[in-house]
């Protein structure tokens, strides 16, 4: 009897590891049936090709959705009719799709790529996700988990289940909490439901917000369970809206940040020189350009451009400026009208300039990978990486200008200069040389300003012009001779802008800035920080 | 007094160089037939204008090299309106008078056009006009050849619509182009039983480069768990920052899909676009479009231009067809004469080159096919639908109360260019 119930086993046994083989060949089937589906430039056939591949369900599938999901997986002539491509430098591999083997290199022309839209890709991600639920990396299966969480459909809710009986990563856990609190309270009966909105009490995810909200909107609900769901939606509303003033004040901030370092090389050529430079912003578009240019020198160097560009718009823009300190303005000293002119008609030269030596049109400057993306602070708020940097830069141009002005001699003799020329002179001062370095300084920090505004705005021979008034509204405004002021009166203009967009619109928020600046030059003509002393009446 | 010499010399020489550009193409022979080319070289719109300008020139030196038209050969004068628009009104008054072409090819904006409008109708000129525009319009000395809101704004939301969107966002620069399209699709969406509620409306300035705050808000009324759309009617250079605050944000295409209006080959050629892959365009054509017409038009262009990476957009291909109506109906009329080429051209036909045909219609619009295109990573558009056959273009918008009952024919008996068919009145050309 044991014998036999061994061999009956056995069979079993048997029987069931062919069926898998059986199995596990029918999968590899359909995946390699469809291959040439996906290369099949028709949509619908594409549509078909993927919904095979994602119906499998098989792991092995993985590469492939992942390749098309990326824009790796290629079409070719012959067999496999798709490849994964990888690239190192200028050889181009291919990949066999399923077996992972190498086929060696290709000719990039006799390959095309697999184009995608949105509905596929929505699909592709849902799938991947799915898929990599069992990954060995916590990482990816927290990824997945959320990425199932935003799509709950019942049997991303199933795998999701399946997953929380032997997850062991808290943090991944509960996010698969979260994201069975969020189904059940769908489906889930009153008491389960109740436990779920305990859950989510206080939860700041977007969908923990709607599923309650839904909820709150159905018909027929247990009395108990809506005055819970009410409470909790109102804490979370509470919560959400402090994280909006947080955002609000960082995204005003980060204007204000922008408009000081458009305005703080003018602080210095207008707050302190008292030349009014209306070719301030064609100075930063040098800086701007200037960026393009490395980036176009140095392809391979792209996340380190950024530095190498900085010092060398600095150079630039800063030998732009005196140049046109010793070959004009020098000559109009005490004129502002016709320093305005003339500079006027420089910023038309320079743009006419970049207009016949580069291009017409806008150029692409590329932002390096560590300033994209965002800094996610909690569920509901995440700072860009892009304003975290430049705001940080602006304090940095800030902090070493106002050194420059007040340890070093040069700033010495700078402020010399500006209080009371004559007396300079006096003690030695070589006035002239002083002035072509303030103005090229100020120039020079307009260039640096170019690169920051490079990553945020178009770089085009016209950018300037979009920050000229900009800049000298904040210097006004800040107190002219100023550096304090110009730090405060930018970072002011940017916050009450920004708290003003939201409920008055960004044209309306704009007027309502100038036309407070107006009113505001009419109470107190010098600025907020007005210039004291004698150098004042001059 | 030297420096004020110096200034006031620079200033001189600066109009003579001025006045010297604008000098050169009047002296030309009596033996042609003048094509005026009226788009901005300088200023803001320099960026889109100047490769129609190319493209007009390249269209001229084509029909020259065929034989010219009626005997004779074609000759381009080229002004340069400098993105001003009341400059755009003298330049215009300065071909038609001066230069005496016998059609003039122009303009972007729509500002620049309602500027001219009045020149062209006042000396009888020909205006063909090759950008998307609000409608509300149809003079009888314009023919436009870029699509009405029936042919871009319209079928883009029906698409949308067919991918399960319900909540909207209607984001636009601040003027008439953006204000009025939105106005109508405003009025078609309530229409089709979208609450006020489930729609967004904003505009900002001109060249908006600061998008946190608004993005930031697309993002909230797109996460109410109903599927959202962005229609952007955002102008030309705004939207570089607008797409990269979106990217930096992580807004993906795939959550909350952005349509453009105004978004084509030739802007995303100054953007770098891997964070932009996924979202839309709407457009008649696009140079992805795989048509043995199309493959031969931008070989040409790149003949033309001795550049092989420039790209080719829509209104590019608006002023081939422009172009080829009239010198069919040059032909057709035998002479140059703007009303009997205004009377000869309706009805004519000229293949477009995405595989249709292009036929004047007598409201002076044409029919076009209707694509939507998702932006890829190489700056191209990948077709993902499009309408069957042609759409006509509709002067005036059956969603607004204003112009559901008017009309343009320009054809006898009716003869204008906004026919209020309940009261069967003509409001004359200049009403509205």
């Amino acid at each position: 009897m044991p014998r036999s119930h061994c061999r009956i086993s056995r069979a079993i046994t048997a029987i069931a590891l062919l069926g898998l083989l059986w199995l596990g060949a029918a999968a590899a089937d359909t995946l390699e049936d469809a291959l040439p589906g996906l290369a099949d430039r028709a949509l619908p056939v594409k549509k078909q090709a993927v919904a095979a591949i994602v119906a499998a369900g098989e792991v092995r599938a993985l590469p492939i959705l992942e390749g098309l999901l990326v824009g790796d997986l290629y079409a070719r002539e012959g067999d496999p009719p798709v490849v994964l491509v990888r690239s190192a430098g200028s050889v181009v591999r291919s990949i066999h799709p399923i077996t992972g083997a190498d086929l060696g290199e290709v000719d990039r022309a006799s390959i095309k790529k697999i184009t995608l839209t949105n509905a596929l890709r929505t699909e592709l991600r849902g799938a991947i996700a799915a898929l990599s639920l069992g990954s060995p990396d916590p990482q990816v299966r927290l990824h997945s988990a959320r990425a199932l969480m935003q799509d709950p459909n019942p049997a991303a809710v199933a795998a999701l289940r399946a997953r929380l009986g032997q997850e062991r990563d808290t943090r991944v856990r509960a996010t698969l909490d979260l994201a069975m609190a969020v189904a059940d309270l769908q489906v889930g009966t009153a008491e389960s439901q109740r436990a779920a909105i305990a859950h989510l009490d206080g939860s700041l995810y977007p969908e923990a917000r709607n599923a309650l909200a839904t909820l709150l909107a159905t018909d027929a609900l247990d009395p108990a369970v809506a005055v819970a769901a009410r409470q909790a939606l109102a804490g979370i509303d509470a919560r959400v809206a402090w994280n909006a003033r947080a955002e609000t004040l960082f995204f005003g901030l980060s204007l204000g940040s922008v408009l000081v370092l458009a305005a703080i090389g003018l602080a210095i050529t207008f707050g302190v020189m008292g030349v009014i430079n209306m070719a301030h912003g064609e100075l930063m578009m040098l800086g701007a350009y200037t960026t393009y240019l490395v980036q176009q020198a140095m392809p391979g160097l792209l996340d380190y451009s950024l530095f190498i560009a900085i010092p060398a718009a600095f150079i630039v823009a800063g030998l732009f400026g005196v140049a046109i300190e010793r070959t004009v303005i020098r000559f109009l000293y005490g004129r502002p009208l016709e320093t305005l002119l003339a500079t006027f008609g420089i910023s038309l030269i320079l743009q006419q300039l970049v207009r016949t030596t580069v291009s017409a049109q806008n150029v692409t400057v590329e932002n390096p990978s560590w300033m994209s993306g965002s800094w996610q602070l909690n569920p509901g708020l995440a700072l860009t990486f892009n304003r975290l940097y430049i705001l940080v830069f602006a304090m940095l141009v800030f902090l070493a200008l106002l050194l420059i002005l007040k340890r070093t001699a040069l700033g010495l003799q700078v402020r010399a200069v500006s209080q009371n020329r004559a007396m300079a002179r006096a003690m030695g001062v070589r006035s002239a040389r002083v002035d072509a370095l303030t103005f090229g300084l100020g120039a020079g920090i307009a260039g640096v300003a170019g690169v920051a505004l490079s990553q945020l705005t178009n770089v085009g021979p016209n950018m300037g012009q979009a920050y000229i008034i900009d800049s000298f509204m904040v210097v006004v405004f800040g107190g002219v001779g100023n550096l304090w002021g110009t730090l405060i009166g930018g970072t002011v203009l940017g916050v009450a802008n920004k708290f003003m967009e939201p409920w008055a619109g960004a044209v309306l928020a704009k007027i309502l800035v100038l036309v407070f600046i107006i009113l505001f030059i009419q109470k107190r003509p010098r600025g907020l920080f007005p210039q004291r002393g004698r150098a004042a009446e001059g | 007094m030297r420096k004020r010499d110096f200034i006031k010399r620079l200033v001189l020489g600066a109009g003579l160089a001025l006045g010297l550009s604008s000098l050169v193409p009047a002296q030309a022979a009596d033996d042609t037939i003048k094509v005026g080319v009226l788009h901005s070289l300088s200023g803001t719109m320099a960026i889109s204008e100047t490769t129609l300008k190319d493209t007009v020139l390249m269209l001229v030196d084509e029909q020259n090299k065929k034989g010219g038209l009626l005997g004779k050969q074609l000759e381009a004068v080229v002004v340069d309106p400098a993105s001003n628009w009341p400059l755009f009104a003298e330049k215009a008054r300065e071909l038609l008078e001066k230069d005496k072409v016998a059609v003039v090819f122009g303009c972007w904006t729509s500002v620049s056009r309602k500027s001219v409008l009045p020149v062209f109708e006042e000396l009888n000129g020909l205006l063909f006009y090759p950008v998307q525009y609000e409608g509300e319009e149809s003079s009888k000395n314009v023919f436009y050849t870029g699509a009405a809101p029936n042919q871009q704004a319209i079928p883009a939301v029906d698409y949308l619509m067919s991918q399960g969107v319900k909540r909207w966002v209607l984001a636009g620069t601040d003027y008439v182009y953006p204000r009025t399209t939105n106005k109508i699709l405003e009025a078609y969406l309530k229409q089709k039983g979208v609450a006020a509620k489930d729609i967004m409306i904003n505009y900002t300035p001109f060249g908006h480069s600061d998008w946190q705050s608004i993005v930031s808000e697309i993002k909230k009324f797109g996460s109410a768990g109903k599927k959202t759309a962005v229609v952007s009617t955002i102008n030309g250079d705004a939207n570089v920052p607008f797409y990269k605050e979106l990217g930096n944000q992580g807004v993906s295409a795939e959550k909350i899909p952005v349509v453009a209006f105004s978004v084509g080959e030739e802007e995303l050629s100054g953007i770098d676009t891997k964070p932009l892959v996924g979202h839309l365009a709407a457009w008649n054509y696009f140079m992805s479009v795989d048509t043995p017409e199309n493959a031969a038009f931008i070989k040409q262009w790149h003949e033309f231009i001795k550049d092989p990476k420039r790209v080719t957009n829509d209104p590019m291909e608006a002023h081939m067809i422009g172009f080829d109506l009239w010198v069919k109906a040059v032909e057709k009329a035998g002479s140059t004469d703007p009303d009997k080429v205004a009377a000869a051209i309706i009805g004519l036909e000229t293949p477009n080159l995405t595989g249709g045909i292009a036929k004047m219609l007598p409201n002076h619009h044409i029919t076009k096919p209707v694509l939507i295109g998702e932006i890829q990573d190489d700056g191209q558009f990948a077709v993902v639908w499009q309408t069957k056959g042609t759409v006509p273009g509709d002067a005036w918008s059956n969603y607004l109360p204003g112009s559901k009952d008017l009309e343009a024919d320009w054809t006898a008996p009716i003869n204008c260019g906004n026919y209020n068919t309940k009261t069967k009145t003509c409001l004359g050309t200049k009403a509205k």
